[in-house]
C-alpha cells in the first residue's frame, strides 16, 4: 500500500494569520495525505524540530507578515544542519515575487500566493515528492 | 409604512413564477446566506416601526446613533498607517492628515503586537514590516512629533499590551503638556476576539480580563474621552466568519465585556458609553448594511433591557468600519480599488461613526503613498460627491433591507442561544467553538472558490493570461530593523537604571495581587521601561496562552 505523503504545515515567526494555512491544511488532509499543524508563534527551531519528529516529507511554510527572507532559509539552514535536507520545502502566504524568486533559487520547491486554487498545492507536492530521488536503502 | 398591498402567498407565487428563465448563478450573499428575487411589504409585515426602527437617535437606534448623523458630522475619515519605525510612520501620518483625513489610527508590527522589543531574538526579521515598531515611550514621542494630541483622536490596533501603549501614550500627551483628560483616541484591547480569530494572544483569558478591566476602570476615571475597546468583528471576518457570525461573535464578546465590568463592581454606566465596535465592510452589499443596523438594535435592546443600563449614551453602538482586506486580489490589483469604492457605500449607507478603506496593493504590501491617497479619495468623494450623506439611512423601509435585517437580528439571538448554553464566551474558546465555526466558513468558501460558484474577477474568471505587469509597492529598508534595535539599547543604557528597575519590581509586585496596574504601568513608560520589559513581567506573572492547534 502507498504510504500517505506527510506534511507539515507550519507558521513560523510572529505573524497570527492562520487562515490560509488551515484551509491548506484541510485540503491537503482531504486529499489523503497525513497533516500535521504546528499551531501558530512557532520558532524556526520549533518547525524544524517538530519536521524531524513527524518524519514528514514536505514542510509548508505560510508567512504574511514580510518575515519570510528571515525565516524561510533559516528553516532550510537548520533541517540541513539537522540532516534533513532532503525535506522538501514550500511556502506561501505574502511573499513578493522578486524575493519568491530568491528563495526559489535557495531550494524552496514553490511558492504559492494569494488566489492560489489549494488543488495546485496538492498536485505540486505529490508531483514534488514523485520526482524526489530515492533513498539510498530502498 | 405604506399599507400592505400584496399578501405572502401572492409573493409566494410571484417568485415561483419568477424563478424560470433565470441564469445559471449562485444567488446567495458572500455569507452563502440565500436572498429571494424579490421583497414586497407581506415581507415586512410585521416591523413595527417605532418598537423596531424609531427615528435616529432614538431608541432601539436602527436608523442611525444621531439625531442628524452626516448632516452633523460625516463619519471620521480614519486611515490605518505604519511601518518602519516612528519616523516614517510619523511622516505618513502627517501626509494623510495633509490630504484630509480626519482620524489618526495606527498599526503597529508584530513584534510591538506580541511584546517583543526589536532586539529581541524572536523580533529578527519582522521589526517595522506590519506596522510601526514601537519599544519605548521615546518612540512614542517620535511618532507624534509635531501631532498635538489635544488636536487629533487616535485609535491604536493593539491587544495584548494595550494597557502599555496606551500609557506611552498619555505619558507622550504629558510632555506636549496635554493632560489625560483632554486625550481621545480608542484602544481596541479586544483579547476575546483574538482567541477567536486575530490570534495576537500573549497571556491566558483571564489575566488578559483583568488588565482590560483596569484599563476600563482607570478610563472611566482619568481618561473620560477614550475607547478603552474596539470591540471587534473584522478580524473574525477576515479569518473566514460569515456576516452572521461577525454580527453574534462580535455582540457576544462585547456583552461579555459588559459582564466583566459589572463584576468588577462598575456601574454599567461608568464605562458602556465608552466601549466601541469595529466591523468589516465586506463585498455583499446589501448583508453588510442590514449587519450594521441589525448590531445597533441588538446593542440597544440589550443594554437597556438586559444590563439596565439608564444613560441612553451607554445604549449607542458606535462603530469604526474597515473595507475587507480579504477581498483584495493580488491578481489585476486596480480592481481592488472598486471593491473598496462599493465596501465603503455599504458602510457609509449602514451609518458607520468612522471608516478605513484599503488600498489597491494591500494584497501584496502595505499601501504606498499613491494607493493610499486615491483610498482617501474614495470616501472623500462619497461625502462629497454622491449625496449619500444628506439623508440618514437611506435605505430604511426597503422591503429587502429591513426583511434581512430582521434576519440577521433573529440569526445573532440563535448563536447568543447557544453560546449561553455552552457556558459563556470563554467557555466557548476553551471548546473551541468560535474557532471551528470560524474555519468552516473559510473552508466552504474557499470550495466554493475552487468550484466557481463564488465569483473572484481576475481570479476564477476574467483572468488575465502570462505575466500581469508589476505595480509599484512600498517595501523596506532592511536597515531600519538595525536602526531601531540599536536606539532601544540606548534608551536602556541612557535611562535613569534605578527608577526603570523599580518601577519594573513595583509592577511584578503589584501584577501579584489584585490592584489597578494602569497607574504602575505609566509609571514605568515614564521611566523609559521598554514594552518587551513591561510584558516580560506580566508574561511571568500570568503566564503565556498556547494556540491549541489541530486541524478540521
Amino acid at each position: 500500500m502507498e504510504e500517505k505523503i506527510r506534511v507539515l504545515v507550519a507558521k513560523p515567526g510572529l505573524d497570527g494569520h492562520d487562515r490560509g494555512a488551515r484551509v491548506v491544511a484541510a485540503a491537503l488532509k482531504d486529499a489523503g495525505m497525513e497533516v500535521i499543524y504546528t499551531g501558530l508563534h512557532q520558532t524556526p527551531e520549533a518547525v524544524v524540530e517538530a519536521a524531524i519528529q513527524e518524519d514528514v516529507d514536505v514542510v509548508g511554510l505560510s508567512i504574511l507578515s514580510g518575515a519570510h527572507m528571515t525565516l524561510v532559509p533559516r528553516v532550510q539552514e537548520l533541517l540541513r544542519e539537522a540532516g534533513a535536507g532532503d525535506v522538501m520545502v514550500f511556502a506561501g502566504g505574502i511573499i513578493p515575487d522578486a524575493d519568491a524568486a530568491t528563495l526559489r533559487a535557495g531550494g524552496v520547491s514553490a511558492i504559492f500566493g494569494p488566489g492560489t486554487d489549494t488543488a495546485e498545492i496538492v498536485t505540486a507536492i505529490r508531483e514534488a515528492v514523485a520526482d524526489r530521488p530515492a533513498a539510498p536503502d530502498s | 409604512m405604506p399599507k400592505v398591498t400584496s399578501d405572502a402567498d401572492r409573493l409566494a407565487a410571484f417568485r415561483k413564477k419568477a424563478a424560470t428563465g433565470v441564469r445559471d448563478f449562485d444567488f446567495t450573499t458572500v455569507s452563502g446566506q440565500p436572498v429571494e428575487i424579490l421583497y414586497d411589504p407581506s415581507s415586512v409585515a410585521d416591523l413595527d416601526h417605532d418598537r423596531d426602527l424609531g427615528h435616529p437617535g432614538t431608541f432601539p437606534f436602527t436608523r442611525g446613533i444621531h439625531p442628524n448623523m452626516y448632516r452633523g458630522r460625516l463619519w471620521t475619515m480614519r486611515q490605518f498607517a505604519g511601518f518602519g519605525t516612528a519616523r516614517e510612520t510619523n511622516r505618513r501620518f502627517r501626509f494623510l492628515l495633509e490630504q484630509g483625513q480626519t482620524g489618526l489610527s495606527t498599526a503597529f508590527d508584530m513584534p510591538t503586537i506580541m511584546g517583543y522589543d526589536s532586539d529581541h531574538a524572536r523580533s529578527l526579521g519582522e521589526v517595522g514590516r506590519m506596522g510601526v515598531a514601537i519599544d519605548s515611550l521615546a518612540d512614542m514621542e517620535r511618532l507624534f512629533e509635531a501631532i498635538p494630541l489635544d488636536k487629533v483622536s487616535t485609535s491604536m490596533t493593539i491587544n495584548a499590551p494595550a494597557a502599555v501603549l496606551l500609557a506611552f501614550y498619555i505619558a507622550t500627551a504629558e510632555k506636549q503638556g496635554v493632560a489625560a483628560d483632554r486625550i481621545s483616541g480608542t484602544t481596541q484591547n479586544d483579547i476575546l476576539k483574538e482567541y477567536q480569530a486575530q490570534k495576537s494572544w500573549i497571556f491566558p483569558p483571564e489575566p488578559s480580563m483583568r488588565l482590560i478591566v483596569d484599563m476600563m476602570e482607570f478610563c472611566s476615571e482619568h481618561v473620560p474621552r477614550w475607547n478603552t475597546i474596539s470591540i471587534s468583528g473584522y478580524h473574525i471576518r477576515e479569518a473566514g466568519s460569515t456576516a452572521l457570525q461577525e454580527l453574534a461573535f462580535t455582540l457576544g464578546n462585547g456583552f461579555a465585556y459588559v459582564e466583566a465590568g459589572i463584576e468588577r463592581g462598575l456601574d454599567v454606566d461608568a464605562f458602556a458609553p465608552r466601549l466601541s465596535f469595529f466591523f468589516n465592510s465586506h463585498l455583499d452589499f446589501f448583508e453588510e448594511i442590514a449587519k450594521y443596523r441589525a448590531a445597533r438594535r441588538i446593542w440597544a435592546r440589550r443594554l437597556r433591557d438586559k444590563y439596565g443600563a439608564k444613560d441612553p449614551r451607554s445604549w449607542l453602538l458606535r462603530f469604526h468600519t474597515q473595507t475587507a482586506g480579504v477581498s483584495l486580489t493580488a491578481q489585476q490589483p486596480e480592481n481592488n480599488i472598486v471593491r473598496t469604492a462599493y465596501q465603503a457605500l455599504a458602510a457609509v449607507l449602514g451609518g458607520t461613526q468612522s471608516l478605513h478603506t484599503n488600498s489597491m496593493d494591500e494584497a501584496l504590501d502595505l499601501p504606498t503613498e499613491k494607493a493610499v491617497t486615491i483610498a482617501l479619495r474614495t470616501q472623500q468623494i462619497a461625502a462629497y460627491e454622491t449625496g449619500v450623506a444628506s439623508v440618514i439611512d437611506p435605505l430604511g423601509g426597503s422591503y429587502f433591507v429591513e426583511a434581512l435585517t430582521d434576519e440577521m437580528e433573529a440569526g445573532a439571538e440563535r448563536y447568543f442561544a447557544e453560546i449561553d448554553e455552552r457556558g459563556g464566551v470563554l467557555a466557548c474558546i476553551d471548546q473551541g467553538f468560535f474557532q471551528k465555526e470560524i474555519g468552516r466558513a473559510a473552508y466552504a468558501y474557499q470550495k466554493a472558490v475552487e468550484k466557481g460558484e463564488k465569483v473572484v474577477v481576475g481570479v476564477n474568471r476574467y483572468v488575465h493570461e502570462g505575466e500581469e505587469p508589476e505595480i509599484p509597492t512600498l517595501g523596506q529598508d532592511p536597515a531600519l530593523e538595525r536602526e531601531q534595535a540599536e536606539r532601544t539599547r540606548t534608551v536602556r543604557a541612557e535611562r535613569d537604571h534605578d527608577a526603570a528597575d523599580r518601577a519594573l519590581a513595583i509592577l511584578r509586585e503589584k501584577a501579584r495581587g489584585g490592584e489597578n496596574l494602569m497607574p504602575h504601568i505609566l509609571d514605568a513608560a515614564r521611566k523609559y521601561a521598554t514594552e518587551g520589559e513591561i510584558i516580560q513581567v506580566f508574561r511571568e506573572e500570568f503566564g503565556e496562552y498556547h494556540d491549541p492547534a489541530y486541524v478540521l
